[in-house]
């Protein structure tokens, strides 16, 4: 009974991947430090990957494990660049926060 | 050789870019006799290009030569082609020909101008414009010839633009010819609208509905009408004579004025499907331009504005035998009207020329001692105009007269009392010029016209006591060349028999021909019995002084019509003009700048959205996630 309990279902990581995205979209809305924000686009993207990688084990179909890599590759390719850019914002303004950021105000 | 069509234009093209660059090297006479060995080039080519047609059969002698794709735009595809035939041959023949004769003429005539190379340089172009218009295998190619030469016209009455006056009539000239080249692009937006296509060959081809040949063969006629000077439209023309007076035959004489007929020739087939009112219009607008014009002649004393008019009028007469079906007959006469009114001009410009700059026919006379060639040939001129026989223009008129008897015997009376006319306007000339006594002495207080702005080598003492001379030989060689052709050449297409209208043979691949069985005799005597009152009445009036001459101020005036023109447009129309300014000023500015200033306003209140601010664009995405969802789940039903 108890090891039936145990027993990881594809809702618990379905579940799972809602409360990381959850949590990661917060994280985007709350948090200032760039930092931090970044990190919560990682947690969002790989809550999406642990949901793609439930359904396709579930669904038999291996094109959801291969669509992760896809974002994979795309998520690495975007550090490259946003951290480039994060870096930059920090050399010229320490301890800026986004809403510093505001030179396209309209 | 036919291949070659392209040469035509090309030679007197390079012959103008020649001139832009060395002109000033070239120098006077050099830059003349350079632009002169052009078109003669030009001509040579030309007659290369007819004898290789004279010796292909009749369904071989139309060639089409594409230089390069213009214009590929969707469905609309213009080529730059050029469509060699016996009617563009014809017309090239007389253009380069004459062009050629002219070209060496003003040579004598602008020496010791201050603009010589630039004179020849604008003449070049016009050579080149004139026979891309004839040799155009599409309308649009005929219209850039067109519009080449109706600038080309107005540089050159211009030339001597220190004068006001032939600065104001240049103005003129390109304004009112403006006017008819609505009618051209109209013809064409109809043309393409009914067959999409401007090629001539599509649609002199292909089934038109009655109402569409109309609306195109009319559109081309207004066209016409301003580049060929008919009523409404021909007031520049006779403005146009204050230009030097080798543009005046060249221009607005031999060629670039039939240009108007030539186009409702090129379209023929077109014209034949259209209306009869279509047809009816086109002779009456003929046959009143021709009368017309005739009777402002009479009054005329300006030795250069008596062939003006007479030329306005003798264009109606090749309107009248276009609207009378007989397109051979136009451009016969066309031809022959290119030799003996060329050949006036000329002359005119010869008796200026020793006048030192005096175009007042009253203070000329007895000129015929003084001046003998240009004397026999501006007679041999005067004859074929009036129509005697066999010179050139009695055969050419006698056959659009006949037409316009079998179209009705109303347009062939007018024609006829047009023919009387010319006589008679034509012999006064005559008379006033070289017959007479000698009053080149009198004082100069009766001087009411003004001699071409132009210096040469005989000073600018406007010859108080100087005797008039003979011109130089470059002068006086076209004068002989076109004397000739003035009395021979009828020979292209006689009346006898169908063998001897050799024209009407020639032209009948491409021309609509038309068949009548009226008796030609009994109308010609007719012609030559009125031409020869006319001549008496004249020699009655201005020789012998029987009859005291009646030359009304309201003729003289040409019926007060360029009056009324400036007084409607300087009054009522400038008014309705400003009018239309004020509305373009307010109304359709106005409606512009309203959608600027609306988009404009909403936008400065729609960027405040842009905050910069990373999170609330966060914040905004997320929402907009939310919604989606919302939508597919809750309305949409998914899940």
């Amino acid at each position: 009974m108890i090891a039936a309990i145990a027993t990881p279902t594809t809702t618990w990581y379905l579940l799972l991947g809602a409360v990381l995205f959850s949590i990661g979209v917060v994280g985007v809305m709350v948090r200032r430090n760039p930092l931090i924000l970044f990190m919560c686009v990682e947690l969002m993207l790989n809550a999406v990957n642990l949901t793609f990688v439930a359904f396709a084990r579930r669904l038999g179909d291996i094109g959801g494990q291969s669509a992760v890599f896809f974002v994979m590759v795309v998520a690495a390719a975007e550090v490259v660049v946003g951290l480039g850019i994060v870096v930059a914002i920090l050399r010229r303004k320490p301890n800026a926060t986004t809403d510093d950021m505001a030179e396209l105000k309209g | 050789m036919l291949d070659l069509v392209w040469l035509i234009p090309a030679l007197p093209l390079a012959g103008f870019l020649c001139i832009l660059l060395f002109g000033r090297k070239l120098g006077d006479p050099g830059a003349g006799y350079f632009a002169t060995a052009m078109v003669g080039a030009s001509f040579l080519v030309t007659l290369g290009v007819f004898a290789d047609m004279m010796s292909r059969t009749a369904e071989e002698r139309s060639h089409v030569r594409t230089i390069f794709q213009w214009i590929p735009v969707g469905s609309l595809k213009v080529d730059l082609a050029f469509l060699a035939d016996p009617l563009s041959i014809t017309m090239c023949l007389f253009v380069t020909g004459i062009g050629t004769l002219i070209h060496l003429y003003a040579v004598g005539y602008m020496h010791g101008d201050s603009r010589f190379s630039k004179f020849f340089l604008y003449l070049n172009l016009f050579a080149f414009s004139m026979l891309i218009l004839v040799l155009g295998s599409n309308m649009l190619v005929t219209f850039l010839g067109w519009e080449g030469v109706g600038t080309c016209s107005y540089f050159l009455i211009a030339f001597w633009h220190e004068k006001d006056s032939a600065a104001t009539a240049g103005k003129k000239a390109f304004v009112t010819n403006r006017v008819g080249d609505w009618g051209f692009m109209m013809a064409m937006f109809f043309a393409f609208w009914a067959v999409g296509s401007l090629d001539y060959s599509v649609i002199n081809h292909s089934v038109l509905s009655t109402s569409t040949a109309t609306a195109i063969a009319l559109f081309c006629f207004i066209g016409a009408c301003g580049k060929s000077a008919q009523l409404p439209l021909y007031l520049w023309l006779p403005d146009a004579m204050e230009g030097p007076t080798p543009v005046s035959a060249l221009i607005h004489a031999a060629t670039m004025v039939t240009a108007g007929v030539y186009l409702m020739c090129r379209i023929s087939p077109v014209l034949d499907i259209a209306s009869d009112y279509a047809g009816w219009i086109i002779a009456i607008v003929g046959a009143a331009t021709a009368l017309f014009a005739a009777t402002i002649a009479v009054a005329q004393n300006d030795i250069k504005k008596v062939l003006a008019y007479s030329t306005v009028s003798q264009l109606g007469y090749m309107f009248l035998a276009v609207g009378s079906g007989a397109y051979t007959a136009a451009l016969f006469h066309m031809i022959t009207h290119a030799f003996f009114k060329a050949l006036l001009f000329l002359g005119a410009g010869s008796v200026i020329h020793g006048m030192h700059h005096e175009q007042d026919m009253r203070r000329m006379g007895a000129l015929r001692k003084l001046m003998p060639i240009t004397a026999i040939t501006f007679i041999i001129g005067w004859l074929a105009i009036a129509g005697v026989p066999p010179f050139a223009g009695f055969w050419s008129k006698d056959e659009i007269l006949f037409y316009a008897y079998d179209k009705s015997p109303i347009l062939w009376l007018v024609g006829l009392v047009t023919a009387l006319l010319t006589a008679f306007y034509m012999t006064r000339q005559v008379i006033m010029v070289f017959y007479g006594t000698a009053r080149w002495n009198d004082a100069h207080e009766v001087h009411g016209a003004h001699g071409d702005l132009h210096a040469d080598d005989h000073g600018n003492d406007h010859g108080n006591g100087t005797k008039p001379h003979e011109s130089p030989w470059m002068m006086v060689t076209p004068l002989v060349v076109l004397g000739f052709l003035s009395i021979v050449g009828g020979a292209i297409n006689l009346p006898f028999s169908h063998a001897t209208e050799r024209l009407l043979i020639w032209l009948e691949p491409v021309v609509v021909v038309r068949e009548s069985d009226t008796s030609k005799l009994p109308l010609a005597i007719v012609a030559i019995v009125v031409a020869l009152v006319g001549i008496a009445l004249a020699v009655m009036v201005y020789a012998k002084h029987r009859v005291k001459p009646i030359e009304p101020q309201i003729l003289a005036d040409a019926w007060g019509y360029d009056r009324a023109v400036s007084n409607f447009m300087g009054g009522p129309g400038r008014q309705a003009f400003d009018g239309v300014a004020w509305a373009d000023a307010h109304v359709v500015d106005g409606a512009v700048n309203g959608t600027g200033a609306l988009v404009r306003g909403t936008a400065g209140k729609v960027r405040k959205l842009q905050t910069g601010n990373v999170r609330t664009y966060a914040a905004a995405i997320a929402a907009g996630v939310v919604l989606l969802l919302l939508w597919f789940v809750v309305v949409r039903g998914i899940l």
